[in-house]
C-alpha cells in the first residue's frame, strides 16, 4: 500500500479488521463449520483432535475465501440490493482488489494446508468447492438461470463430505447422502423465504424462480424438492452414520416438512396474502430446525458410537 | 510526511494491526501444533528401502 492511500482514504472509511472478516461471510461459515465437524466426527476413522480442529478450520477458511471471491465478483449487484448493500465492498470499506487478493490467498492457503494436515482427496474436494462456488455459480450460472439457488446450494453442501474425506481419505454412500441433505434442503428453504419476503433481485437482474416462472411454479418446486429431500434424508438413516435416534428425528421432521410443503403447494397467492404467508413462514422456520436437527442427530449417533453405547 | 510513533495513522489502524497480529500468532501456533502431532505420530518417518517391494 502506498503512502498516497494514507491521505486518500477518508478516516471514517478506514477499513477495520471486522470489515475484512465480513468478506468471509461469517454467518455462512457457521453452517460450514457445523456440517464439516459432523462429517468429520461421523466418519468411522478417528482423527487426532488437533488435526480434526485444523481440518474444520481450513474447510471454514476455504468457505470464507469463496465468500470473499463471491463478494469481489458480485459487488455490482450487491450494491443494488438492500440485503447486500452494506457488505464491505458496496459500502466502500474494502476495495474489490483487496477482496480478490484475500480470496485468492486464503483459497490457496486453505487447500494446501488441508492437504498437508489430512490428505489430498479432502484438499481436492475443498478446491473443487471453491471452484464450483466462484466459477460455476457466481461467475457463470447465478445471473443466467432461475435454478441458481439449486446450484449455489450444491457448493454449500460439500463441507460434510470434505470433513468425512479428511478423516477417511475416501468418499462413501454416507458422505454423498450428507451432501444431498444440504443440497436438496437449500431450494425449498430459500424459495419459501422468497415467497414471503419481497426481494429486489429484479433490480440486480438476477433471475429468481418466483419472478421468472411465477409463484405457482415456485410452490410446485418446493413440494418436488421436499419430497426428494425426504427420501434422501431417510435413506441416510440406513447408512453407517444412521441409527435409531437419527431415524426417529428424520421420520418426525420429514413428515412435518412434507406436510408443510403440501400446505404451501395447495395454497394460492390470495390465500397466502389473507393470512400474511403463515404457512410459508412456518415452513421456513421449520427448515432451519430441520437441517440443524438432522446433522445434530448424526452427531449424537457418532458420539454414542464412540462411547460404545450401541456396541 | 513523517511517521512518528504517535502518528494518528497508528491509532486509526490499531484494531486492524492487532487483529492481523493475532491471526499470525494463531497461524504459528497451528503450524507448530500440527508439526508436533505429525512428528509424534511418526507421519514423517521414512519407509526402510526394500521392505515394501518384497525384495
Amino acid at each position: 500500500m502506498s503512502d498516497a492511500s494514507f491521505e486518500t482514504r477518508a478516516h471514517e472509511s478506514e477499513p477495520q479488521f471486522g470489515d475484512y472478516f465480513a468478506l468471509l461471510k461469517p454467518r455462512v461459515m457457521t453452517l460450514v463449520v457445523f456440517t464439516a465437524f459432523v462429517g468429520l466426527l461421523a466418519a468411522p476413522v478417528p482423527l487426532h483432535p488437533f488435526v480434526g480442529f485444523c481440518a474444520v478450520l481450513f474447510i471454514a477458511v476455504g468457505g470464507g475465501a469463496s465468500g470473499a471471491l463471491n463478494m469481489w465478483y458480485d459487488a455490482d449487484i450487491d450494491a443494488k440490493m438492500r440485503r447486500t448493500a452494506r457488505r464491505p465492498i458496496p459500502a466502500g470499506k474494502v476495495t474489490g482488489e483487496e477482496a480478490l487478493a484475500i480470496g485468492l490467498t486464503l483459497s490457496a492457503f486453505s487447500v494446501i494446508f488441508l492437504g498437508l494436515a489430512t490428505n489430498w482427496l479432502a484438499a481436492a474436494l475443498l478446491a473443487f468447492t471453491i471452484f464450483f462456488y466462484v466459477i460455476i455459480y457466481t461467475m457463470w450460472l447465478k445471473r443466467l438461470t432461475p435454478q441458481n439457488i439449486v446450484i449455489g446450494g450444491a457448493a454449500g453442501a460439500f463441507p460434510p463430505m470434505i470433513g468425512w474425506a479428511a478423516a477417511t481419505g475416501d468418499i462413501s454412500t454416507a458422505s454423498v447422502l450428507m451432501f444431498c441433505l444440504t443440497f436438496l434442503w437449500t431450494p425449498p428453504h430459500f424459495w419459501a423465504l422468497a415467497l414471503f419476503v419481497r426481494m429486489d433481485y429484479d433490480n440486480a437482474t438476477v433471475p429468481m424462480l418466483t419472478v421468472t416462472h411465477g409463484r405457482r411454479a415456485t410452490r410446485r418446486h418446493i413440494l418436488a424438492y421436499t419430497v426428494l429431500l425426504a427420501a434422501f434424508a431417510l435413506g441416510l438413516g440406513f447408512t453407517q452414520v444412521g441409527g435409531p435416534i437419527y431415524l426417529t428425528v428424520a421420520l418426525v421432521l420429514n413428515v412435518l416438512f412434507v406436510k408443510g410443503a403440501v400446505d404451501i403447494w395447495r395454497r394460492d397467492e390470495a390465500a397466502a396474502e389473507a393470512d400474511n404467508y403463515r404457512a410459508e413462514k412456518k415452513f421456513f422456520k421449520l427448515s432451519l430446525l430441520y437441517l440443524f436437527a438432522h446433522f445434530g442427530a448424526i452427531l449424537v449417533e457418532a458420539g454414542l458410537d464412540r462411547l460404545g453405547v450401541w456396541a | 510526511m513523517s511517521l512518528s510513533k504517535q502518528h494518528e495513522i497508528h491509532q486509526r489502524r490499531r484494531g486492524r494491526n492487532i487483529g492481523l497480529g493475532l491471526v499470525l500468532v494463531a497461524f504459528i501456533a497451528i503450524i507448530f501444533g500440527l508439526t508436533v502431532v505429525k512428528v509424534s505420530r511418526g507421519d514423517f518417518q521414512m519407509q526402510p528401502q526394500g521392505v515394501s517391494d518384497g525384495n
